[in-house]
C-alpha cells in the first residue's frame, strides 16, 4: 500500500493530483500540497538524513524552516542541483528526484557513523585541540579528511544554467508572514489605501490557521477566512507566496527571496528560477510566529522523534499520520492539543509525559477521558532504536514505553530575529520566560506569536490595528488559548542530549565550555559551534542559553542572546549574484572602432571596462611579431591607434585658465589659444593621480584630457575643488569622453597622410604640441598634433558616430605609405622607447613629479597648486626616493619581469633599490628596454645593478629613462643610438596617452588561450564562464523580447548639448534655443521639438532633432557674455524609450529609484544608475521613459533591460 | 544600503552617492606659510569619530553635488545634510 500513514479525509493536499517522486532512488507517491517532507512521513520514510559530526541517524524533527536534519539535495537535472534544502519547504513536484546527504555509501548503512563510537573525541572544541600540530598536516590530512567526514551536501561543480534577477521595490507596508497576525495586519493596511507588500516563506498564506479545523474567525471556518482574507487583498496588495525575508538592512531595506519556479515540474525557462527582492518598506510589519522548542533528553534525537505542534500540522495540513503509536512529551499546554487531535485520527498515544508537577487540570482531565495516560512530573530518561525510535524510557528508568514516535514540546519561542536584525533591543519576559521584541530602532512593530501574543483573537485586533486599520475585534472559537511556558530546566549534562541538532551539539558540550572557562555565550557558541549551522539555532538557541544559565548559576537575561545576524535562512549564491553573471557581470564598453577591429582580428584586452584592442595579428604572427610589426611601422612610416578612451574633460569659463592653475603642477592661464601643453595633476598629498595634455580652444575653453582610467576620478577631483573650495572661480566641466572618437595617427608620414583630408587649416602651420579646429570629411573636427610615441603624429577628435567613417579615410589615404593600425601593446612600446610614463606603471600613488623627471613641468612662479606644499615635505626632499631610470639588459634579447625587483648585490640577495616598472622589446632599437623606479636612480645612471629573475641573476646597466633620440626614427631602420639623452627639452612627453594597464604581462598567454579557444565549449568544469572570451560587436541594441507588456526601442540620434550656468544666465540660455531650462530639481521641460532636462543645479541636458542647424552656436551666442558653458555632447549618449505596462518593473529589476507614479511622476528626470550604467531616466508618461546613456554603455543596459523582460515574453 | 537625502534631489539610495571623507577641513589659505606638522595634521589627521560625525558626500550618479552630512557612526544614520558652503546645523 502506498502512503500507509496517510489520513483518510484530513490536510489540504489534492487527493486527485498524485505525483511520483524519488528519494535516494526509490520511487514513491505523494500528493499536490505535499511537501517532501510530508510526503516521506505519509510513506513512513523517517530516516532521511545523518547527522553532521557523528552521522548519527536523523529524521524529520520540524514543519517549517527550522528544520535542522532533513536537508536534502534536489537534482533538477543539467547542473541544477541544489544541496542542503530542507525537505519541510521543498514543494513536491511530479517526478522531483531528492537525495539524502552526509551518508556513505547508503542512509541505513553509513560507515561514517563509526564516528559515533568516536564520540569522546569529538567533543567542543575538538578541531581545535586535536589538530593542532604539525601545521603542515592541516592541509594534506587533517582538513581533507575532516571535510570528507563531516558535512553538509555537495556543492554542484557545473554551472548553474538557471537566471536569477533582483527586483528594487518600495511599500509603505512590508507585511512579513502571512498567518492570522500578518493577514489582520495586511487588511489593516489595505483599508488606508497604502501600498502594501505582503510575503510569507510558505507556498500558502495562512500560517498557523491552515492547521487549525476546528477554529473559526468571525463565524468562518479558519481556512475559509483566510481565502476570503487573501482574495479580498489580491485586489491591491503585492502577495509574495514562497518568500523569506531573509535580511533587514539600514533604513528598512529588506531582502527578500522569491523561489519563482522551485515547485513546479516544467517551469517557464524564460523566469528566473528565484528573485531577491530589495523591499523599501516605510513601515514594516513583522508577523513571524514563533517555533516551537525541543526537549533536551538523551537520545532525544532519533528518527521518529518531533516536534508536537509540527506533528499538528503534518496531520491537519497534510493529511499525515506521524506513526501508529506516540509518546507525546512536554513541559507545554499545547502538546495535549496534538495528543488528543492524534489520538482522534487514530494514532494510539502511549503517553503523555509531562515535566510539569501540576500540568493544567482540564488538559489533563481532557487527555485522561479520552483514555490516555498522563505522567506529570515526569521526563523521559532516554530513547531507544537505532533508525526509528522504539522506546521511550522514562525518569527512573523503570518505565519502558514501546512506540514508533516522540512528540516533545519544550514551548514556543517567539521569532525576533528581523526584529534583532533591524536592531531593535530585545528584552527578557519573565512571565514567559523568553525574549521579546523591545525597544524600536526601525520604523517596525512586531505583531501577533513573535511578539509573545498567542492568543489568536488578539493575534488578529492587534494585527489589524498594526496595519493601519484601527480598532477591530474578531470573534474566534473552536481553538483553546493556552499559557505559554517557561524554558525547560536543562537534565544534567549528557552527551547524547542534543541542544543543536545540525551542528551536534549536547549539554554535555556546553558543559565542557562552561568547565573550560567560557563565560559569554559569544564564546561559549563559537568554542561549541551551538546555533551556528545552517539553521542559525532556530530550534536550539533558547536551549542552549537555558543549559549554559543552569551550569552557571545565572539567570538568562544575565547570559544574554547571541546576536541574530542574516540570512534568515541559506540564500543561494545565485540570488545575492542576480543577473551580474557572464555577460551582464560588467558592463562591457567598447571604443568606436571596436567593430572594425574585430573584423580586422584584433586581440582585445581588458583595460577597466573597456575593451581595447591590444594587437593586429596578421596570418599566424603571434604577439611579439605582430606588436614588432606595428612599432616599426609607426617608427618608419605612420601607424594608427583608436586612442576614444582617453578621458575628455571641457573646462569652460572665465576663470578656466586660473583654474587648471590650481589644479595642475604647470601654468594653463597664459597659455595661447590653439597651442597644449602636457598636464601633471597631484593630489593635495603631491602624489601624481593623471596626467595627460591640455589644450586652448578658446581664451574661456580648454580641452583637457585625461588618462583611461582617471576619465571619472579626474573629473570627481575637479568638481570637489569647485564645488568645495575654490568658491571664487567661474568654471564649469563637461565630460567629453565619449562625444569623441579619437584617432592617432603617429609616425613620420603622419603629416603627408592626413594634408589631404584636413579641410580649413594648413598643417604647416601646426607645430608640435598645437591644436585646431577644422573639417576632415566635412564633419567638425578637433585636430591635435601631439605624439605620445616620440615621432610626429597627430589626434584626430571628431563626433564618435563618425569617427569610422573618418578612419576610414585615414587608412585609405594611408594605404600607399603602409599605414598599420596597431594596438595598446604597440602603444606601450612606443611610448617606452621615447620615455614617456604612464600613470598607474611607473606610478603606484607614491611618486612624486621629480621621481620622474618630472620636476620641469612644475610652473615655478605659481604660488600654489593642489599638492605644492606636500612636495617640500620631508619625505619628499630626502635623499633615496625612487626615481625613474632606464635599464639595459647584457642579453638583448632578455626581456625583464616588470615588478622585478633591483638589487645592488651580484647574487640577488641584499635589500631592494625598486623595482621594475615597465619592460618590453623594442624592434626598432632591436633589444629589450625597461623602466625602472630605483633610489637614487640618477645617480646611479652609468652603473649597473641586478635583477633577481626566475632563471638566474641578470645584471643591468642603469641608463636614462629614454631610449630614442628625437628623430632617431630615421628611415633608415637602423637602430639609433641609445641609451642617453642630452637635451632635457627633447625629451619632454609630449601626450601622455595613459592607460594604467590593469593586466599584467603574465595574463597575456590567458588572454590568448581564451582567444584562442573561443570554439571550446565551457562546460563540465566548475570555473565561472569567462566574460567576453569573444569579443562581441559594439553596439547591439537588438534582440529585445516581443512582449505585449514592455518594449524598448534605440532611438535616431539626436543633437545634445550640456549646458552648466546660474539659473539667470540659464533663462537666457533658454530663450534663445527655444526650450526653458527650469529651476525646479530633477524635472525635464519640452518645448515644441526640444527639451531640456535638469540634472543638477547648474547643469542641463538640452535635446533637440538632429537636424537642427546650429544649435550650438545658438546658445554659445546667447550666452554672450555671461559666463556660462555650453558644450556639444551630441555624440556622446544613446537614448532608449521603453514602454508598457512592465516597464516601471524591468526598469526596477536593475535600477533602485521608486518609480511608482507619486514617487517619480511623469516630467521628473534625474540621473541614476541601472545595474553598473549610469543613465538619465526620464518619465515621458504614466507606462513610458527615455534612456539616455553614454554610448559604450547603452549594449549594457539594453541587455539589463531586454533581460528583465525576458519573463514577460510572448 | 542607506537612503540619504540629497539636500536637492531628495533620498535616494547609497548606491548614487560617494563618499568623500570628512567635512570642515579647511584647506590653508596659504599652505606655503604652514609648518609640516600643521600640513600633514591637514592631510592625514582625521578625528574618526564615534558617534556623530560631519562627513562628506557626493551625490555621483544624481545631481553631480558635493554636500555635508551629519552621520552617526554607531548607527549609521543620517540626522541631517546640508551644503558645502553651509554651517553644520546644531
Ligand atoms: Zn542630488
Amino acid at each position: 500500500m502506498t502512503q500507509p500513514f496517510r489520513t483518510h479525509d484530513t490536510g489540504r493536499i489534492h487527493r486527485d493530483q498524485p505525483l511520483r517522486f524519488t528519494f535516494d532512488g526509490r520511487t514513491l507517491t505523494g500528493f499536490a500540497g505535499d511537501t517532501l517532507a510530508s510526503a516521506l512521513l505519509a510513506n513512513d520514510v523517517h530516516l532521511v538524513g545523518r547527522s553532521f559530526k557523528y552521522h548519527r541517524p536523523r529524521g524529520i524533527l520540524a514543519a517549517g524552516s527550522e528544520e535542522p536534519n532533513a536537508l536534502v539535495t534536489i537534482d533538477r537535472g543539467g547542473g541544477r542541483i541544489t544541496p542542503n534544502l530542507r525537505a519541510t519547504q521543498v514543494e513536491l513536484y511530479d517526478g522531483l528526484r531528492a537525495t539524502s546527504q552526509n551518508r556513505f555509501p547508503s542512509l541505513s548503512f553509513d560507515l561514517g557513523a563509526a564516528a559515533g563510537w568516536a564520540a569522546p573525541l569529538l567533543s567542543a572544541g575538538f578541531y581545535y585541540k586535536t589538530f593542532m600540530w604539525p601545521p603542515s598536516f592541516w592541509a594534506r590530512l587533517y582538513e581533507p579528511a575532516i571535510r570528507a567526514a563531516a558535512g553538509l551536501g555537495r556543492a554542484p561543480t557545473e554551472a548553474d544554467p538557471d537566471r536569477y534577477l533582483h527586483q528594487y521595490a518600495h511599500c509603505d507596508v512590508l507585511v512579513i508572514g502571512a498567518g492570522p497576525a500578518g493577514l489582520a495586519a495586511a487588511l489593516g493596511a489595505m483599508a488606508t489605501g497604502a501600498r502594501v507588500i505582503l510575503c510569507d516563506e510558505q507556498a500558502e498564506f495562512g500560517g498557523s490557521l491552515l492547521a487549525e479545523p476546528a477554529a473559526t474567525i468571525d463565524q468562518w471556518p479558519a481556512a475559509a477566512w483566510v481565502v476570503e482574507a487573501v482574495s479580498t487583498l489580491a485586489t491591491s496588495v503585492t502577495l509574495l507566496p514562497r518568500t523569506t525575508a531573509f535580511g533587514w538592512y539600514p533604513d528598512n531595506l529588506i531582502g527578500l527571496v522569491e523561489r519563482v519556479t522551485d515547485h513546479l515540474a516544467d517551469p517557464n525557462p524564460h523566469a528566473p528560477r528565484e528573485r531577491l527582492w530589495q523591499v523599501r518598506a516605510r513601515h514594516v510589519i513583522i508577523a513571524t510566529g514563533a517555533i516551537e522548542r525541543p526537549l533536551v533528553f538523551p537520545h532525544n534525537d532519533r528518527p521518529g522523534i518531533m516536534l508536537s505542534g509540527s506533528a499538528r500540522t503534518w496531520l491537519h495540513r497534510y493529511g499525515v499520520r506521524l506513526g501508529a503509536r506516540s509518546v507525546v512529551a512536554t513541559n507545554d499546554d499545547s502538546a495535549y492539543l496534538t495528543a488528543l487531535d492524534l489520538h482522534h485520527a487514530g494514532v494510539a498515544i502511549a503517553g503523555i509525559v509531562d515535566t510539569r508537577p501540576d500540568p493544567t487540570e482540564d488538559l489533563v482531565e481532557a487527555a485522561r477521558s479520552a483514555g490516555i495516560s498522563v505522567h506529570p512530573g515526569q521526563t523521559i530518561a532516554r530513547t531507544e532504536g537505532r533508525m526509528r525510535v522504539h522506546s521511550a524510557i522514562l525518569s527512573g528508568g523503570t518505565q519502558v514505553i514501546p512506540c514508533d514516535s516522540v512528540l516533545m514540546s519544550g514551548g514556543w519561542t517567539p521569532s525576533v530575529h528581523l526584529f534583532s536584525q533591524s536592531r531593535g533591543k530585545l528584552r527578557f519576559d519573565p512571565a514567559t520566560g523568553v525574549f521579546l521584541p523591545g525597544e524600536s530602532a526601525a520604523q517596525e512593530v512586531s505583531v501577533g506569536a513573535c511578539a509573545g501574543v498567542f492568543d489568536l483573537s488578539v493575534c488578529l485586533s492587534d494585527g489589524y490595528a498594526a496595519g493601519g486599520g484601527g480598532v477591530r475585534h474578531f470573534a474566534v472559537d473552536g481553538i483553546p488559548t493556552l499559557a505559554p511556558s517557561l524554558v525547560a530546566a536543562p537534565g544534567t549534562p549528557h552527551p547524547k542530549a542534543f541542544v543543536d541538532f545540525q551542528n551536534d551539539i549536547t549539554t554535555a558540550d556546553l558543559a565542557l565550555a562552561t568547565r573550560e572557562g567560557f563565560r559569554s555565550i559569544e564564546h561559549v557558541k563559537r568554542y561549541t559551534t551551538t546555533g551556528m549551522a545552517t539553521d542559525q539555532g532556530k530550534t536550539s538557541n533558547l536551549n542552549a542559553l537555558a543549559t549554559v544559565a543552569g551550569l552557571l548559576g545565572a539567570t538568562m537575561p544575565e547570559i544574554g542572546l547571541t546576536t541574530f545576524r542574516p540570512p534568515y535562512t541559506p540564500v543561494t549564491f545565485g540570488s545575492l549574484a542576480g543577473a551580474s553573471r557572464g555577460a551582464l557581470f560588467d558592463p562591457v564598453r567598447c571604443a568606436p572602432m571596436h567593430d572594425w577591429a574585430m573584423a580586422r582580428g584584433a586581440v582585445f584586452e581588458d583595460v577597466g571596462t573597456w575593451k581595447r584592442a591590444r594587437f593586429f595579428p596578421l596570418g599566424r604572427e603571434d604577439m611579439h611579431a605582430a606588436v614588432a610589426r606595428e612599432c616599426l611601422a609607426v617608427r618608419r612610416s605612420a601607424g594608427l591607434f583608436d586612442a576614444s578612451t582617453l578621458g575628455k574633460i571641457e573646462v569652460v569659463g572665465p576663470d578656466a585658465g586660473i583654474f587648471l592653475d590650481r589644479l595642475y603642477t604647470g601654468t594653463f592661464s597664459r597659455l595661447a589659444v590653439g597651442r597644449c601643453r602636457y598636464g601633471v595633476l597631484l593630489g593635495e598629498d603631491g602624489f601624481i593621480r593623471d596626467d595627460g595634455v591640455i589644450g586652448r580652444l578658446a581664451e574661456d575653453r580648454f580641452h583637457v584630457t585625461t588618462t583611461t582610467g582617471g576619465a571619472a576620478s579626474v573629473l570627481h577631483h575637479m568638481e570637489d575643488y569647485l564645488q568645495t573650495e575654490f568658491f571664487d572661480l567661474q568654471v564649469w566641466l563637461t565630460s567629453t569622453t565619449e562625444h569623441f572618437g579619437v584617432i592617432a595617427i603617429q609616425g613620420p608620414r603622419s603629416a603627408t597622410i592626413l594634408a589631404g583630408l584636413v579641410e580649413g587649416i594648413a598643417l604647416s602651420d601646426m607645430p608640435p604640441m598645437s591644436v585646431q579646429s577644422c573639417r576632415i570629411l566635412g564633419l567638425p573636427a578637433r585636430l591635435f598634433r601631439v605624439s605620445f610615441t616620440g615621432a610626429d603624429g597627430f589626434e584626430i577628435n571628431v563626433p564618435a558616430g563618425d569617427a569610422q567613417t573618418v578612419w576610414d579615410a585615414v587608412m585609405a589615404a594611408g594605404e600607399r605609405y603602409g599605414i598599420t593600425p596597431y594596438g595598446t601593446e604597440a602603444m606601450h612600446v612606443l611610448r617606452a622607447e621615447a620615455g614617456f610614463i604612464i600613470v598607474g606603471q611607473e606610478t603606484d600613488g607614491t611618486v612624486i613629479p621629480d621621481d620622474l623627471g618630472l620636476g620641469w613641468t612644475i610652473g615655478k612662479a605659481k604660488p600654489d597648486f593642489v599638492g605644492k606644499r606636500s612636495l617640500t615635505r620631508p619625505d619628499m626632499v630626502r635623499d633615496g626616493r625612487p626615481q625613474l631610470v632606464g635599464l639595459l639588459t647584457k642579453d638583448p634579447a632578455l626581456v625583464l619581469e616588470e615588478g622585478a625587483q633591483i638589487v645592488t648585490l651580484t647574487d640577488g640577495a641584499g635589500p631592494s633599490l625598486g623595482h621594475v616598472t615597465s619592460s618590453y622589446h623594442s624592434a626598432i632599437l632591436g633589444r629589450s628596454i625597461a623602466l625602472a623606479l630605483v633610489a637614487d636612480g640618477r645617480a646611479r645612471i652609468g652603473g649597473s645593478a641586478f635583477v633577481p629573475m626566475p632563471d638566474g641573476v641578470v645584471e643591468v646597466a642603469v641608463v636614462r629613462p629614454k631610449f630614442l633620440e628625437a628623430g632617431a626614427e630615421a628611415n633608415t631602420g637602423a637602430p639609433p643610438a641609445i641609451g642617453s639623452v642630452s637635451a632635457a627639452a627633447a625629451g619632454r612627453p609630449r601626450l601622455a596617452e595613459a592607460t594604467p594597464r590593469t593586466m599584467s604581462r603574465e595574463a597575456t598567454p590567458a588572454v590568448a588561450a581564451d582567444h584562442d579557444g573561443s570554439d571550446v565549449p565551457n562546460v563540465g568544469t566548475s570555473r565561472p564562464p569567462v566574460r567576453s572570451a569573444e569579443p562581441r560587436p559594439s553596439m547591439k541594441l537588438s534582440g529585445f523580447p516581443a512582449s505585449p507588456d514592455v518594449h524598448a526601442t534605440a532611438l535616431a540620434p539626436t543633437s545634445r548639448l550640456i549646458v552648466r550656468a546660474s539659473n539667470a544666465a540659464a533663462t537666457a540660455i533658454g530663450a534663445s534655443i527655444g526650450v526653458m531650462l527650469g529651476s525646479v530639481p530633477c524635472r525635464g521641460i519640452v518645448s515644441r521639438d526640444r527639451a531640456a532636462l535638469w540634472l543638477g543645479p547648474d547643469e542641463w541636458l538640452v535635446l533637440a532633432p538632429e537636424a537642427e542647424f546650429s544649435l550650438l552656436e545658438q546658445a554659445i551666442a546667447a550666452a554672450g557674455d555671461i559666463p556660462a558653458s555650453v558644450v556639444d555632447v551630441s555624440d556622446r549618449n544613446h537614448s532608449i524609450e521603453i514602454t508598457g505596462s512592465r516597464a516601471a518593473w524591468c526598469l526596477n529589476t536593475f535600477c533602485a529609484l521608486d518609480l511608482d507614479p507619486t514617487a517619480f511622476p511623469i516630467g521628473m528626470c534625474t540621473r541614476t544608475l541601472l545595474g553598473k550604467a549610469e543613465i538619465v531616466l526620464w518619465r515621458l508618461g504614466a507606462e513610458t521613459f527615455h534612456i539616455e546613456v553614454a554610448r559604450s554603455f547603452a549594449p549594457y543596459v539594453w541587455d539589463c533591460l531586454a533581460e528583465a523582460a525576458r519573463e514577460f515574453g510572448s | 544600503m542607506l537612503l540619504i537625502p540629497c539636500p536637492w534631489c531628495g533620498k535616494r539610495p547609497e548606491n548614487e552617492f560617494h563618499h568623500a571623507g570628512q567635512a570642515h577641513i579647511a584647506r590653508p589659505e596659504d599652505p606655503s606659510a604652514t609648518t609640516d606638522e600643521a600640513w600633514a595634521d591637514f592631510l592625514y589627521i582625521r578625528t574618526n569619530t564615534k558617534g556623530r560625525l560631519a562627513e562628506r558626500w557626493r551625490h555621483q550618479h544624481g545631481c553631480g553635488r558635493f554636500f555635508n552630512a551629519i552621520r552617526d557612526s554607531v548607527t549609521d544614520r543620517i540626522a541631517a545634510t546640508y551644503k558645502p558652503n553651509e554651517p553644520p546645523p546644531a
